[in-house]
């Protein structure tokens, strides 16, 4: 498919002033809603008369399923339905985001522990639950790939062995799912020209998006045949594209519309309870509710990649990088969903910010039967910048520089090259990032110490658990730069769809968006109506349920939402605008020079000049009659990268930010407090600051969780074994630091109003910032996040 | 599944004599858990909320008998002077709002060994009053663990107090997790000093099959306390005793390596958690007025 060009943001000599408009701190609508507890999620849904469905998983890594006997779970009074692969309803049995590669329900063979392997829809949920139970299925166990050496073993066994993706033909193993390697310059010379050369092997732990709202939806069957589908997800028309097809329906059969999404990270681009839904909806006639407990949850999406990386870096004495030489490999688990992307930016960005010319990296991911792994913010640029940033300590280290000066030498800016061969021709304020969190005074030392007697533990590490009263504390400061793209790459089209209609209503102008966007809790729909009143220059916007009715959003991932959606939202007010004028230009054309002339603007319900003179008010210019227009828009074309060079134009902008982390680690016990973790990023624009602030503090606290406390463990028989928040920490409040923020605004002209994808960047230095502090405090190597207290304290 | 509201303690007692396999609830933090995560699925649960005796205490010249559903906040604001390491333990359990709902005797019910409440009960030498039709027993909080999740009721039983001795001298409780709030315990560590008797007690949670005591680290200490005359002079017991303390109590623990630490962690971790809670707890014995009117 040819991108249809889009037309450049039409750019005025000023920009139109509004209330609540883009710049403004607008508060969310949703915000009060969800402290209070009265937001409705998608959990929260309910139908008259409907079913809750269950879904049976399997409790091995691998196996064969030799027979499964539904007749004890459908002889459960209250039972509909209980399926299983032999009653989908065509012969497409699979989905997938990218390959093709997932079944929808076990066919023979699981997989990953906790893959679906039966359905079951019943009158209660926990009768669907104890029907589940009874389901007999007959396993016959295989032996699991977990790791490099077994996923890549002459012997091991095949996942896929019938893989028709397109990367099939190119890997050297079947259990390779992508290799994207990245060469360039002439590494082995510049190698000769290091006076010090650093090389290290980091390993990263499975992060889970740990979202708090599970896996809900609603399928409610049509009388047309088709089914209604209201569920939580990142990307409609994605889920939509993997769902009608398995289901046998045409697309415009399966109606989808956005329930309340409670958090998403990537853990919602894949599919998880719809077309289960959808199939047990269709198969009883009645509406289905499926929900996941938060044990279903944590097998019911895709994880962070866990990462072994290898590290070459060599430099000269003057603190200049000579070359690079990397290989990452990404446990992908059963299933590819989007490892082939993660693979593609874990290539392109594993040099992170930095200008080294001479590089020779390799980067794959692997299918092994772990549980499956996808999108997760940051998307393979989190991986490689632990450690690279880890490379880059340990080198300043060894010429003796201080860190941020040595960073400071090879930090890239606008004009430099990537290790793709792209150029950054946009800011790239590295050293500027890194000079402000530097320039920030430390937080006060020892703030557990009170006027009183008694110490506040809420400031010591182990906090209230009462493990020191600052015996063997000791502090550390570090500091980290991150690299990451924004928007879809490698030549995918990227685009989304928006749809503004401006009418009068009761003497007012009023406009109305609908969009596909999904709101996961970023504020998107806030910046869709602070653009609209900028644009438009009418107060009262209306912000339509997302749903299928309306073009493709695309994702709400890779940063991209405000870049992309709010980039339809202005690009459908700027046609709106030009219809405005051409009427006004009819109606009232002769009552002023300006109308042909000047540039005009909407402005507070009227048509002004730029000098602000009023022409008229927008109510006689519509005089009833409504403007509504659909458009798409899309960011420049990319292109994919060379299969054996990685070289090409891959990624539509880069987003920078920069950490300086204060952590007070107690050296005994292998405990931290992080005490501050400041922030700096370049958003181009701030839309709304309050909501960049968010994202911004969101992040930063989303790596401190992966630095110190989050990793799903899985056993060398590949089976999970902390499915919980008993035992899948997340940060706490008394584990989140002040968090202060510094946001610079220097504009990418390529967007709307100069902005930069914000919400993916301060997840990526957060966490090797973090490290670096602990290793200044202890001393110790720490290669491998999460740390945990056996790290620091050397214990096996 | 049934569930049966008794009104009173008296027809809590007939009904858990009647059905015995009914399983109480009190908070429910730790059975709606449970239930939650298919671990055990009851025929019938025992109410115990009615009953608003359990959740009061009264002090006594020499104990505190704590009603079993005393919620870990009361504690925590109500019986600091008297009960300081429960008190301390109670301020590490979960959050605000798993402690305005959990106390003890579900703790105690459950028998986990990460229950924070088992080391404080340890150090300070508490007895569980079980109450069945057939009368009352006072259990010692020695004999109260068999085994993983199993204590020492009978099936027709039900804690209504737990009878802890008053604090002579000082308390500490210490927990390790991998997280600064709301975690359960790598390993947890308490330590009572009872100067009246001029012993010391101990608690180790989560690092055995049990909560336990570390004896011989017990012993060790009180002689090194007497034989140095430690409680007359109030002098902090040398570095090397201290040490020794911690060799000990870390080999009185019997850990395991799961997904929360592994079993030579938590040994290091106990002996680093028993030489500070001495430093604190004699600290603090030394601060304090010692003469014996106002132990
Ligand atoms: C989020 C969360 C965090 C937690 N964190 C901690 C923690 O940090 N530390 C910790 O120790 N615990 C923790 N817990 C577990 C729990 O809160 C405690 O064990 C608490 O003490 C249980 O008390 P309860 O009244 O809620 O017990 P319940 O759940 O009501 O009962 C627990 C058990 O005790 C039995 N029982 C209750 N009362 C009696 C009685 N009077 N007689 C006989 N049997 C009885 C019940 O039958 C059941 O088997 C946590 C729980 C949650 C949900």
């Amino acid at each position: 498919m040819t991108a249809e060009p889009t037309r450049g943001p039409r750019r005025l000599t000023r920009a139109p002033r509004a209330a609540q408009g883009v710049g403004v701190s607008v508060a969310r609508p949703d915000g009060t809603l969800k402290v209070t507890g009265e937001f409705a999620y998608a959990s929260d849904m309910w139908h008259e008369d409907m079913l809750w469905g269950h879904t049976l998983r399997s409790p091995h890594a691998h196996a064969r399923v030799l027979s499964i006997d539904i007749a004890a779970a459908l002889a459960v009074p209250g039972v509909y339905a209980v399926l299983t692969h032999d009653d989908l309803p065509t012969s497409q049995t699979r989905y997938g985001l990218e390959c093709l590669d997932t079944p929808v329900l076990a066919d023979g063979v699981v997989r990953h522990h906790g893959e679906p392997v039966a359905l079951v829809a019943a009158d209660h949920p926990e009768t669907a639950r104890r029907a589940a139970a009874r389901i007999a299925v007959d396993y016959e166990p295989l032996p699991v790939v977990h790791d490099e050496a077994t996923a890549l073993a002459d012997d091991a066994p095949v996942l896929h062995p019938h893989r028709d993706d397109h990367h099939a033909p190119h890997v050297r193993h079947p259990n390779i799912v992508h290799r994207q390697p990245v060469r360039r310059g002439d590494p082995d010379a510049a190698a000769a020209r290091a006076d010090v050369i650093v090389t290290g092997t980091y390993t990263v732990g499975m992060q889970d998006q740990a979202f708090l709202g599970p896996e809900s939806g609603l399928a409610v069957p049509a009388e047309d045949g088709g089914v209604d589908l209201y569920v939580a997800t990142q990307w409609l028309h994605s889920d939509l594209r993997q769902i009608a097809p398995v289901l046998g329906l045409p697309e415009d059969k399966v109606r989808m519309t956005l329930s309340g999404v409670g958090g998403a990270f990537g853990g919602r681009e894949d599919l998880s309870m719809q077309i289960h839904g959808c199939l047990l909806a269709l198969r009883t006639g009645k509406p289905v509710k499926m929900v996941y407990d938060r044990f279903q949850s944590f097998f019911g999406h895709v994880h962070r990649h866990p990462a072994t990386l290898w590290y070459e870096h060599g430099a000269t004495r003057e603190g200049l990088l000579t070359h690079m030489r990397c290989r990452i490999v990404l446990d992908g688990g059963a299933y590819a969903s989007s490892s082939p992307a993660v693979v593609g930016n874990a290539a392109s960005l594993s040099a992170g910010p930095y200008v080294v010319d001479h590089v020779d990296i390799e980067a794959l991911a692997l299918y092994t039967n772990n549980p499956p792994c996808g999108a997760m913010r940051g998307f393979g640029a989190v991986q490689a910048c632990f450690a690279y940033e880890s490379q880059m300590d340990k080198l300043a280290a060894e010429l003796g520089l201080d860190p941020v000066e040595f960073r400071r030498r090879n930090a890239m800016s606008q004009g430099s090259r990537l290790p793709t061969g792209q150029v950054v021709d946009a800011p790239a304020p590295v050293a500027e990032l890194l000079r402000r969190v530097k320039a920030l005074p430390l937080p006060p030392e020892r703030q557990w110490e009170t006027a009183g007697a008694a110490p506040d533990v809420r400031a010591l590490p182990g906090g209230l658990s009462n493990t020191t009263h600052g015996e063997g504390v000791v502090r550390g400061v570090g500091y980290a730069v991150g690299i990451k793209n924004v928007g879809f790459s490698e030549g995918f089209d990227d685009y989304s769809t928006a749809r503004v209609r401006l009418e009068v209503a009761g003497g007012e102008p009023v406009a109305t968006v609908h969009t596909a966007a999904a709101e996961v809790g970023q504020g998107g729909v806030t910046v869709q109506a602070q653009i609209v009143r900028t644009e438009l220059g009418v107060q009262q916007v209306t912000i339509q349920p997302a749903d299928t009715r309306v073009g493709s959003a695309g994702s709400t991932s890779a940063s991209r939402q405000t870049y992309m959606t709010g980039g339809a939202v202005r690009h459908t007010c700027e046609a709106i605008r030009e219809r405005v004028l051409a009427l006004g230009r009819a109606r009232f054309g002769g009552t002023h020079p300006a109308w042909e002339h000047a540039e005009l603007l909407l402005e507070d319900g009227k048509v002004v000049t730029e000098a602000g003179e009023v022409l008229a008010a927008l109510a006689d210019v519509l005089d009833g009659q409504a403007i509504d227009i659909e458009q798409e828009f899309r960011h420049r074309p990319t292109q994919p990268f060379d299969r054996m060079t990685g070289q090409g134009f891959g990624h539509v902008q880069y987003s920078f930010a920069a950490h300086r982390a204060v952590v007070e680690v107690d050296t005994e016990l292998g405990l931290v407090k992080v005490v501050e973790l400041a922030c700096a990023q370049d958003v181009g624009k701030a839309v709304n600051p309050q909501a960049v602030a968010g994202q911004i503090q969101g992040g930063t606290v989303q790596g401190l969780g992966l630095a110190v406390m989050e990793e799903i463990l899985v056993g060398p028989d590949a089976k999970v074994r902390n499915p919980s928040f008993t035992d899948y920490l997340i940060p706490t409040i008394l584990d989140t630091p002040t968090l202060p923020v510094d946001i610079l605004e220097l504009a990418d002209h390529h967007a709307p109003y100069g902005l930069r994808g914000a919400g993916e960047a301060p997840t990526l230095s957060s966490t090797p910032a973090v490290v670096s502090a602990i290793r200044a405090a202890t001393g110790r190597a720490l290669t491998r996040v999460p740390v945990r207290p056996e790290h620091i304290t050397d214990t096996p | 599944m049934d569930f049966l509201r008794p009104a009173s303690w008296q027809e809590a007692l007939a009904a858990k004599a009647e059905y015995p396999t009914a399983v109480p609830i009190a908070g429910g933090t730790d059975l709606m858990v449970e239930i939650n995560f298919d671990h055990r699925r009851p025929d019938a649960l025992l109410d115990l909320n009615r009953i608003t005796e359990l959740r009061e205490w009264e002090t006594g010249r020499q104990t505190v008998r704590l009603g079993a559903s005393v919620p870990y906040s009361r504690i925590m604001e109500h019986l600091r002077a008297e009960l300081p390491g429960l008190a301390q333990a109670a301020h590490t359990v979960a959050s605000p709002q798993i402690r305005n709902r959990g106390g003890v005797g579900g703790n105690l019910g459950t028998a986990s060994p990460a229950g924070d409440a088992h080391p404080a009960l340890l150090a300070s030498g508490a007895r569980i009053e079980a109450v069945s039709v057939r009368g009352t027993r006072m259990i010692d909080v020695d004999d109260f663990y068999l085994g993983v999740k199993r204590n020492a009721l009978a099936p027709d039983e039900l804690i209504r107090a737990v009878h802890l001795p008053k604090a002579t001298g000082p308390q500490a409780f210490a927990k390790v997790g991998t997280r600064n709030a709301m975690v359960i315990a790598v390993c947890a560590f308490g330590l009572a000093l009872h100067p009246d008797r001029r012993t010391v007690r101990t608690g180790i949670g989560s690092a055995a099959p049990t909560p336990v005591r570390a004896r011989v680290a017990e012993d060790f200490l009180t002689a090194a306390l007497a034989d140095g005359g430690h409680w007359d002079s109030g002098r902090p017991p040398a570095p090397s005793v201290a040490a020794e303390f911690a060799r000990l109590v870390a080999g009185a623990a019997n850990p395991i390596d799961d997904v929360r630490g592994t079993a030579a962690y938590r040994r290091h971790a106990l002996g680093v958690l028993a030489r500070r809670t001495l430093g604190w707890t004699w600290q603090a014995y030394r601060e304090q007025d010692r003469s014996p009117a106002c132990a």
